[in-house]
């Protein structure tokens, strides 16, 4: 399995100068399994240099939504293969009690917020509701489950025979407990990160700002971490980089809560194009 | 590379942090009727600690406290609330007698219990309220 962050920015994009060392497309991920098979974490702004980079002979992409807050979907009506009949593509994300993903979408994908209409994408699509579950597609099993962040959320859990990835990109799983971490029983995202080879996680704050953010479903650096430390995981990559944070301020920030939190695995900042291969 | 599900769902997760900053008495039960987090006004109602305890089936739930029917309760169903929460799925209110048996106290409250549905529709647990009654 191989993961290469094409959006590593949180909330908006942030590009520039002073952000070029880790990239200022939002959320965007591309997993490729062993088969060659392509899923696509997220639609921010970086899903369309993900697209330029397709190998050609791929024809089936799999886009699995964690949620459909604007950053995370900002990017798909410039998705190259939504307009190329001899792709086909499967969106996966989650419903709300009211509305399908369908609806959900056709929100962003119309008129006045876009020119084109999701019926008149030219490309094989198919929409798949996720809540709690399994599937599979390819190489790759996948568990999905809500998490917490404001609006149907969810993350994602994704295996194939020889490698785990957690893919949790907004979650504020510190939300209300008074002590952070609690118990597994009682952390969400818990069940999908619990030893996993790599964890892409929400990292957004750092400890002083979180107290004017609590509540809009992001983690501190440091609750991350500590995270990662309860579930286990083998290599944490800190992700969803607030776009007010430049280079400096964001290895600075890394640094401080790594300085304070002395992990036992390593940890990464998720940056555009580097590169984790799994297998 | 599969794992065991150990974690709450997130629903209940919210459930529990909410009832930790309550004032009245919550407990907050799975779909089964066990109790699988009370608060600390519960405590008081318990007369147990949550850290002490954990979790409590319905059996030891039991062996600490007894609720009775009201004779002067006038509500439109008096069965228990929290089997009508988790077998109907509806909430139901109802005022009853408790006696915790380690002091053998009797209070007499109203019990509030809702269940807990996901978006899906799925039932998740229960919530009981207790309201230590103030009237006639």
């Amino acid at each position: 399995m191989k993961v290469i962050p094409y959006g590593v920015r949180g909330s908006l994009a942030a590009p520039g100068w002073a952000t070029a060392r880790y990239g200022g497309n939002t959320s965007c991920v591309r997993v490729t399994g062993p088969d060659d098979t392509v899923l696509v974490l997220d639609a921010g702004t970086g899903i369309r240099s993900l697209a330029l980079e397709l190998p050609p002979r791929v024809r089936r992409i799999d886009v699995l939504l964690t949620h459909l807050h604007m950053d995370h979907i900002i990017g798909l009506g410039f998705f190259g293969p939504l307009y190329n009949p001899a792709m086909e593509v499967h969106i996966w994300g989650p419903a709300s009690a009211t509305l399908s993903l369908e609806a959900r979408l056709r929100r962003y994908l119309a008129p006045p917020l876009f020119p084109v209409l999701l019926r008149d994408l030219p490309c094989r699509l198919e929409l798949h509701h996720t809540g709690r579950g399994h599937f599979s597609i390819g190489p790759f099993r996948i568990r999905a489950a809500r998490v917490c962040h404001p609006g149907p959320t969810v993350g994602y859990r994704i295996e194939t025979e020889r490698a785990s990835l957690a893919y949790l990109p907004d979650h504020e799983p510190a939300l209300g407990a008074r002590r952070f971490p609690l118990d597994a029983e009682w952390t969400s995202g818990f069940d999908l990160a619990q030893g996993v080879d790599l964890l892409l996680h929400d990292a957004q704050y750092t400890r002083e700002e979180y107290p004017r953010h609590a509540g809009w479903g992001h983690s501190t650096m440091h609750d991350a971490l500590a995270f990662a430390r309860l579930a286990g995981v083998k290599h944490l990559v800190p992700f969803h980089h607030d776009p007010g944070r430049d280079d400096a301020a964001l290895e600075k920030a890394i640094a401080a809560a790594l300085a304070d939190a002395h992990p036992d695995f390593p940890v990464t900042p998720a940056a555009e194009g580097r590169t984790f291969d799994l297998d | 590379m599969t794992t065991e599900t150990t974690q709450q769902p997130v629903e209940m997760i919210l459930v529990r942090h909410l009832a930790g900053y309550l004032f009245v008495p919550v407990l907050v039960m799975d779909t089964t009727g066990t109790v699988i987090f009370y608060n600390e006004p519960a405590e008081r109602i318990l007369g147990v600690r949550f850290e002490e305890t954990g979790r409590i089936d319905p059996e030891e739930a039991d062996r600490l406290v007894e609720l009775s029917d009201d004779p002067d309760d006038g509500s439109e169903d008096p069965r228990r609330p929290l089997l009508i929460a988790l077998q109907q799925r509806r909430p139901a209110h109802a005022r009853r007698w408790l006696l915790r048996r380690s002091d053998r106290v009797r209070l007499q409250v109203e019990l509030t219990a809702f269940p807990i549905i996901d978006q899906e529709e799925r039932l998740l647990g229960a919530v009981a309220m207790f309201w230590e009654h103030q009237g006639p």
